[in-house]
């Protein structure tokens, strides 16, 4: 460049028609508008309008004159569904137990990686992250076998041991604990994943510190490890909650929510009164009660997280 | 030292029960898709794969049009990849290379937006299609996810550490916005271009809850589609489904095993802040 332009702009005119001529038709000002525009237009089409769209559904009714509203007529008939409380709790009882049993071996299986001495780190990464990218239907075909009553590996196992075989799919309590076993399978590896790279950015100096001043390891867990990976535990806590609280595929594939409605979980229940009764309404006042008890959850785990610091 | 010895080897038998427990399932998998039916389900249970692969096949592509969804699934996940990619490294860029009007309240609309769970989404979205006319097809699957939040989450902080001087440099050179962001923009953001990619692509790959509500006739079915219409029927052979199972994971396993340095670098990016 021999003529130094003292605005780098393309269309100043000292630029153009210099070197490359280049048709610079997008200003600085104006091409980021040109590059958020389809991301822009996609959102507010297919995701922000839904959102509203879903909002004003659940106070509507299908009659035979077509939609009505009805106030909150769909959130005082939830109030009042026992089903709806049933799926609530199921959902409720699943996430309580699997996620702090999914993040406890997660923060195992990380620590014990993290450690100096254990050969082949990428083996054992590979494999307890493996369950994560097959697909939900997939992995719940195969349990579907391994589970069977009277034909399944995992009774047969129990059988050798000595023990009585289990309804992991016919009995209500069985089946909530397949669930329960079946997702944190699936997510372990995910949430270890997650966790060791929290405990790669823990700084060692933190540790030798420590062992100078003679603590042991359990004590050195306990208040460096711990603490100093809480934001990174809360994390995993809370896309855990979110994805138990979502909790779809598993259920229509293993058990269909049954036995009876043992394993009917609260997106299995929205679902069923959007697309097998065609209740748009209903389900859509159903979403939005899901979407207040994320908000809500989300919040005190980091209300909780917080104070504790 | 002997007591590291214990501890070590404790360690290992930790880690060779994790591996079996998780690997496991996919092994079983394996047995169930080369044998019969029959000897899957005997007691005790055959516990190596078998040579009945091929008829189990026959009776899979009797059952279910598999080909057909094996490639709906590749068509619709590859152009939704490539063309959701694209669209939120510009998204990306955008954020984090210009200042304009408007940017703080379109990017929380979209960190916003990662919070709403997506079966909230799921009847107008149905609805939506059902007016377009659009149910039933691959657009139906592709579209509603183009714009992935989260990817151009993604995409904006990596996009952050592009030097603004090489920038700079480009539009002394007369370089237009367009040819700086396809020449220096996305070359230089390859490994996590990758990252995300992959992240969508298995996504999509894996996507069940809408193709089950928005594609109706059995020739657009997606593979998990497919295979849970085929876990539905009454009575069950396991010998195809296990099979059909093995085929619609193979991909994303084939995947896995080469860019899983990838895979984990885009779920550690959404977690862990430099």
């Amino acid at each position: 460049m021999n003529t130094p332009s003292p605005v780098p702009h393309p269309e100043n005119p000292a630029t153009q028609g210099k070197t490359k001529k280049r048709n610079n038709f997008v200003s600085i000002q104006r091409a980021p508008y040109f590059f958020l525009f389809p991301a822009a237009v996609l959102f507010l089409l297919f995701t922000a309008y839904p959102i509203v769209h879903s909002f004003i559904l659940s106070f509507q009714t299908t009659t035979e004159e077509g939609r009505v509203f009805v106030g909150l007529d769909n959130y005082i008939r939830l109030f009042q569904d026992r089903l709806f409380y049933e799926s609530l709790g199921n959902t409720l009882i699943i996430l309580v137990f699997q996620v702090p049993i999914m993040l406890f071996l997660a923060l195992i299986l990380a620590n014990i990686l993290n450690s100096g001495f254990i050969r082949f780190k990428g083996f054992f990464r590979v494999s307890f992250f493996a369950p994560a990218v097959t697909s939900l239907v997939a992995a719940s075909i195969i349990f579907l076998l391994l589970l069977h009553q009277d034909y399944g590996l995992v009774n047969y196992l129990l059988s050798i041991a000595g023990l009585n075989s289990v309804g992991w799919l016919n009995d209500p309590l069985g089946a909530k604990i397949s669930l329960i076993l079946v997702t944190t399978w699936r997510w372990t590896g995910y949430n270890m994943v997650i966790l060791l790279a929290g405990l790669q950015n823990i700084p060692k100096h933190l540790y030798e510190a420590a062992s100078i001043d003679g603590a042991s390891k359990v004590r050195q867990f306990f208040s460096i490890t711990i603490p100093q990976l809480k934001p990174v535990i809360l994390f995993a806590a809370v896309i855990s909650t979110i994805g138990t609280l979502q909790l779809f595929d598993e259920p229509y594939t293993l058990t269909n929510g049954g036995p009876i409605h043992a394993t009917t979980t609260i997106t299995m229940y929205l679902y069923r009164n959007g697309f097998e009764y065609f209740d748009f309404g209903y389900g859509s006042a159903i979403a939005y009660v899901v979407v207040l008890i994320i908000a809500v959850l989300s919040l005190i785990q980091f209300k909780w997280a917080g104070v504790e610091r | 030292m002997r007591n590291s010895v214990i501890q070590k080897t404790i360690l290992y038998i930790i880690l060779a029960m994790g591996v079996i427990l998780t690997v496991g399932p996919f092994y079983w998998m394996i047995v169930g898709a080369t044998n019969p039916s029959g000897e899957t389900l005997r007691i005790p249970p055959r516990l190596i794969p078998g040579s009945y692969l091929m008829e189990n096949l026959n009776h899979l592509f009797a059952s279910v049009d598999i080909w057909r969804s094996f490639l709906n699934s590749a068509f619709i996940t590859i152009t939704y990849t490539f063309l959701a990619v694209l669209i939120s490294a510009a998204a990306g860029y955008a954020f984090a290379k210009y200042q304009f009007r408007g940017k703080e309240i379109l990017f929380s609309a979209f960190l916003i937006s990662m919070m709403i769970p997506y079966q909230a989404l799921v009847i107008p979205q149905f609805e939506l299609f059902s007016t377009l006319g659009l149910l039933d097809s691959y657009s139906a699957i592709i579209l509603p996810q183009l714009a992935y939040p989260f990817a151009i989450f993604l995409m904006r902080q990596n996009m952050q550490s592009i030097p603004d001087s090489l920038i700079e440099a480009a539009r002394v050179d007369g370089a237009g916005e367009f040819f700086i962001f396809f020449r220096i923009g996305i070359p230089t953001m390859l490994p996590a271009i990758t990252a995300v990619s992959i992240f969508l692509f298995t996504h999509q790959w894996n996507n069940f809850l809408w193709p089950l509500v928005a594609l109706i006739s059995e020739e657009q079915y997606t593979l998990p589609v497919a295979l849970a219409t085929l876990a539905g029927q009454r009575s069950i052979d396991y010998g195809q489904l296990m099979l059909g199972a093995s085929i619609s994971i193979l991909p994303i396993f084939i995947l896995f095993l080469f860019l899983q340095r990838y895979f984990i670098a885009g779920i550690i990016s959404g977690a862990v802040k430099e």
